[in-house]
This record gives C-alpha cells, sequence and structure tokens, in this order.
C-alpha cells in the first residue's frame, strides 16, 4: 500500500470518499476548511455532493436530511460550530439515523482561539445537544489513524443508527504526514429500506417510511429511549478501542492522555525510561465508549501509584479516569488548553513533582 | 352514477388532530390531491414542521421526515441533493418559517433548491398557544401581544412572498388563499404548478397560503375567514409574485 504525504484535514476528506462517502455538507471555521476545500474539487471526480451550507445550523439538518434517505453523509466542523450543529446531532440520534461530524477542535470556551485543544472531550461524550443520547467518539493520534476511523465511522454509524463522531484536534487537521488507505477499510453501506425514506418507489414497499424524533405517548418515548440505551451498551461490549504503552513492566505512575496529547507523552515516556523511571499510559482511541475496563486495570497494578490524566482541557477526560479507577488510586489531571501543546520536559517535571509529594 | 368525490390516495385514514374549522385539513388535501395526479407519491418525501402540522406525518402516505423548528428547508436540501430524483416538499407554518427558520427558507430560495414549500400563514403561532407570529398584523391580539401587535417594537409583519420575489435567482413564488371556494380551486392549481416546476427540475417552488386560525384568533370558523379576507388579504395580496420563466 503506497504512502502519500497529506494534511490531516484533506486525509479526512479522502478517507471519505474511500469510505463511499460521496455527500458532504459543511460550513467554513478554522482550523479544518481544508476539508471543505479539498472536497469542493475532489466530490465532483466521483459525481459526489458537495454543499456549502448558510450556517452550521442548517448544515446539521441537511446532514439529517440526507442520512434520513439512508445515503452516506459526513460533515466536518470545528468546536463552536459543533456547538450549532449539537442540537441537530439530538435530532439525528433521536431519529435513528446514521451520519458521520467531524470535531477538528480548537480552543473556547466562546470564540477561544483557533489553535489545537481539546476542550469538547465534554461535549462529544456527554451530550452537547438535549437528551437521552450518546454519539460513538473516536479520537485520532495522527492523520493515519484519522484516515482510518474515518473509514470506520460509516459502518459503525449505520450499525448503530446514529451519529459518528471523529474527535481531532488542530494540529491533526493541520499537520502533514505520510499515509496509507486501507482498502479492506471499504465497506458497502447497508440496507436502509426497513427504516429510510428513499421514496416508496425505491425500495418496492407501499408503506410509508418515518424519520423522526417526537414521541408523544410516554410509554413511547420511554421505549425508544431504552432502544437508544440498548445500543449505547452495545458500544461498550464491542467497540471499545484503545492502546497500552509501556504497561509491560512496573510503572509508579500511569498517564490516561488520547490525540495528540498523547504522542507528547510517549515522548515523555521514553525520555524517563532513559533516566530509570517508569510510567505507563493507556490511550483511548474511543472516547465514548470509554476504555474504564483498560484503565482500572493499568491503574490498579501494585507498582502504580498515581494516575494522571494528561489533557489540552482544564480537566474533562480525568472525571472518566476517576469513574474507571473506583478510588483505587489517587487521580491527578495535568494539560493547558490556551493552544499550546505542553512539552515532554513539562510532563516530566509534572510527573517528578507527583513522586516528590 | 359513479364515485364522484373521494379521498386522496396521497391521504391517509387518520383522523387530524386539527382543531374545528381550522383550514390546514384543505390545503393537506389539495397537496395530496397534486400528489396523486402527478402519480409521485412512490417518490414523494415530505417534511414536517415543529409547530400545528408537526404531526402531517400521520396524514400523509407517502415516506416523510420531522424537522426540528424552522429546519425543514435544510433537510429538503439534504434530501434532494443527495437524491434528486425524489421529490420534496416542506409543510410550514408562519413562526416555523418566517421567525425561526428564516435563515433557512431564504437561503434555500436563494440556490435554487429543487423542493417545494408550502408556507401555511394564518399570522399567529398555533401548536404554542396564540403567541405572536412575523406574520400578525398591526394590532392584532395574541397571547404575548395582549394589547395588540405593537409595531413600534416589533416592526411590520413579515411579507415573506415579498421578501422571497426580490432573490435573483430563479423560482416559482406565490400567494393564494382557501378562505372560500374561488381561493381554493387557485390554490390547487397553484400547488400542483409548483411540483412540476420542480418535477421538471426548473426550480425552487413556494407557495403560500393564507389561512385561518380560529381558535387562536378567538372567532368561529366564519367570522375567521371572514376576517382574514378583510384584514390579511389586503395586507397580504393574492397572485403569482415570481414565475421561473419571468
Amino acid at each position: 500500500m503506497a504512502k502519500v504525504l497529506m494534511k490531516g484535514n484533506e486525509a479526512i476528506g479522502e478517507a471519505a470518499v474511500r469510505a463511499g462517502c460521496l455527500n458532504y455538507f459543511a460550513y467554513p471555521i478554522t482550523p479544518q476548511s481544508e476539508v471543505a476545500e479539498y472536497l469542493a474539487k475532489r466530490l465532483p471526480e466521483v459525481n459526489g455532493t458537495f454543499v456549502q451550507g448558510e450556517s452550521e445550523v442548517a448544515v446539521g439538518y441537511m446532514i439529517f436530511g440526507a442520512a434520513g434517505c439512508g445515503e452516506r453523509v459526513m460533515t466536518t466542523s470545528s468546536s463552536p460550530g459543533i456547538s450549532l450543529m449539537s442540537e441537530a446531532i439530538s435530532y439525528i440520534a433521536g431519529a435513528r439515523c446514521p451520519a458521520v461530524f467531524v470535531n477538528i477542535m480548537r480552543g473556547g470556551p466562546g470564540l477561544g482561539g483557533i489553535l489545537p485543544s481539546q476542550g469538547d472531550y465534554f461535549q462529544a461524550t456527554k451530550g452537547g445537544g438535549h437528551g437521552d443520547y450518546r454519539v460513538l467518539v473516536m479520537a485520532p493520534d495522527g492523520v493515519q489513524e484519522a484516515v482510518e476511523m474515518t473509514m470506520k465511522a460509516f459502518p459503525l454509524a449505520e450499525k448503530y443508527r446514529g451519529p459518528v463522531m471523529i474527535l481531532g484536534d488542530g494540529l491533526i487537521g493541520q499537520m502533514m504526514e505520510p499515509v496509507a488507505f486501507p482498502e479492506d477499510l471499504t465497506v458497502a453501506p447497508s440496507n436502509k429500506d426497513d427504516w429510510a425514506t428513499n421514496g416508496m418507489d425505491t425500495r418496492k414497499s407501499t408503506e410509508k417510511n418515518l424519520v423522526k424524533s417526537l414521541f408523544l405517548d410516554p410509554k413511547q418515548l420511554n421505549d425508544h429511549n431504552l432502544t437508544l440505551k440498548a445500543g449505547y451498551q452495545r458500544m461498550k461490549e464491542e467497540e471499545v478501542m484503545f492502546e497500552r504503552y509501556n504497561t509491560d513492566g512496573d510503572y509508579k505512575v500511569l498517564i490516561v492522555s488520547y490525540g495528540t496529547m498523547s504522542r507528547v507523552c510517549k515522548t515523555a515516556i521514553d525520555m524517563m525510561k532513559q533516566d530509570g523511571l517508569e510510567v505507563g499510559l493507556v490511550r483511548p482511541k474511543t472516547l465514548f465508549p470509554f476504555p474504564e475496563k483498560a484503565v482500572f486495570d493499568a491503574a490498579v497494578k501494585e507498582s502504580c501509584q498515581h494516575v494522571v490524566s494528561i489533557e489540552m482541557s482544564m480537566g474533562q477526560m480525568v472525571e472518566d479516569v476517576e469513574r474507571s479507577v473506583k478510588g483505587r488510586r489517587d487521580v491527578g489531571w495535568y494539560g493547558q488548553c490556551g493552544g499550546d501543546i505542553p512539552s515532554p520536559e513539562e510532563i516530566i517535571s509534572h510527573i517528578k513533582s507527583l513522586l516528590k509529594s | 352514477m359513479g364515485k364522484t368525490f373521494s379521498k386522496p390516495e396521497a391521504l391517509s385514514d387518520a383522523h387530524t388532530h386539527y382543531c374545528p374549522g381550522c383550514t390546514h385539513g384543505i390545503i393537506h388535501r389539495l397537496v395530496a390531491e397534486a400528489i396523486d395526479e402527478l402519480a409521485i407519491k412512490g417518490r414523494t418525501v415530505g417534511i414536517a414542521p415543529v409547530g400545528c402540522a408537526v404531526l402531517a406525518y400521520n396524514y400523509f402516505t407517502c415516506d416523510f421526515q420531522e424537522a426540528a423548528h424552522g429546519r425543514a428547508p435544510a433537510m429538503a436540501t439534504g434530501i434532494k441533493r443527495v437524491r434528486p430524483d425524489l421529490v420534496a416538499f416542506t409543510y410550514q407554518g408562519d413562526g416555523d418559517l418566517a421567525s425561526i427558520g428564516m435563515g433557512e427558507i431564504v437561503h434555500a430560495a436563494n440556490r435554487g433548491e429543487k423542493f417545494t414549500t408550502i408556507f401555511v400563514n394564518n399570522a399567529i403561532y398555533g401548536m404554542t398557544g396564540g403567541q405572536m407570529a412575523p406574520t400578525t398584523m398591526p394590532g392584532q391580539r395574541a397571547s404575548t401581544a395582549p394589547f395588540g401587535r405593537d409595531t413600534a417594537q416589533t416592526g411590520m409583519p413579515m411579507r415573506m412572498c415579498e421578501l422571497l420575489s426580490t432573490l435573483a435567482t430563479p423560482g416559482y413564488v406565490t400567494r393564494q388563499a382557501v378562505l372560500k371556494p374561488k381561493f381554493i380551486n387557485k390554490a390547487k392549481k397553484a400547488i400542483k404548478k409548483a411540483f412540476e416546476y420542480q418535477i421538471e427540475n426548473r426550480c425552487y417552488s413556494f407557495v403560500e397560503v393564507v389561512s385561518t386560525c380560529p381558535t387562536n384568533w378567538g372567532m368561529t370558523p366564519q367570522n375567521a375567514l371572514k376576517w382574514a379576507e378583510e384584514t390579511l388579504l389586503p395586507y397580504y395580496p393574492l397572485g403569482e409574485f415570481k414565475t421561473p420563466e419571468a
């Protein structure tokens, strides 16, 4: 498989095309506008659909309408834009339509900044929009994984009939890395005739299909939410993805970190190893479902004294880490979220301060 | 003697939840008749709004999507862009289309999206209980304008046909009414024409239908029809505002 040098944002666009998603709706926002610029050129080559919507609000519902017809569809945005799309994500989850959202995070709250951040962890994993729904969230640590996760996102969205999110940060969107497009990740779309509003003639049926999230009857709404919950439970059983790094031997500190931040943590771990200090890492690749058991197992290793969640946020994932560790170890947080990424030296300094205390 | 009047196939047997005297039923029927006559039920997707017609999907027998408040034109855009062979229509009230959904309707019309909008204008929010709409008339009382609409505070009523017909993009924009049989017959022709423009892939088509809300206006159905003709029609004149030929 030949590798090409690509910018993360462009690679995500190409990955969608390779995955068979020929429908893309978006609104420009830094630091991910290159996805739209790439697909504006690329999609006409494959007879696809490219629409620049008038706002992220409208784009969210263009995605809903297209997904409701059973077609593969994607949008990409960045933090403030995802806030605006969150209403539609709630509706799409409620109406059980498969759709892929990519959030290339920038700093917040409000207009924040345009540099990389991981400040949307809560928004992505705990809701964002209203109501009882969850989104399957995958967090790549580089361009190659962004490609693979984007390609996996479409069949996963169809499997669970709901929104799937790729949660990257501005660095992953902007940096260039060699990347390969795995052919075995191209999965044919599933048959959606039993629910999609693809036209009765299309599916040779005399029964109409409804795509809706309104259930006025309390029992029906409760049952509907139980159906959604069963899907989220199945995600927890079947879709958890994570990576362990330097966890085979004894370590005194366990880091939990994801995305760009985890790569800096790995560098810090390698540097500390040369100095004889062993530190382990669990890197969640899915943020929902969260790798609770992997984090717990790694945290309760006898040698482990401290667990630290290192994030480009003021401490969001740390709440899931605490939840997973169940009080068995001291859990702390370290990070920055102004747009600068903590350096290996800063991480090492924090780890050493933990061991002194 | 054969059957001379029957229910359109595009309408279901469900009893509607609409209030006595409401004109939504007439408008549903006109849309259904157009769908039947054009034989497009099997490739039509309706988009229901938020408001009184939120349950329209129960009354039509074609595929339907249920939108968020004001977002039906964005959903129709999504549908038509990925499946141009389908026929899509949005069915929206004045709060949905002219207030919260103003951005979506203007941009969909300006892009020349190939779908049809049925815009039911009864100058008030119905489902939420009679609040002031962008189309509420000056001095007209509403639950959020208990002393009558004060135009010094709220501006003048929005005229959607006039607004949309200023767009340079070709389109079909017409205002009709269902206040008496003569108007209903004309409205039927306009709705059918709107679908025809879509099927021919010609342009975006928009049919405003001046309608009544006896419940929230606090009138009998007959007085509501009279009030609408005397008060709404002078401000909301009927006719074609724009055709793709012009």
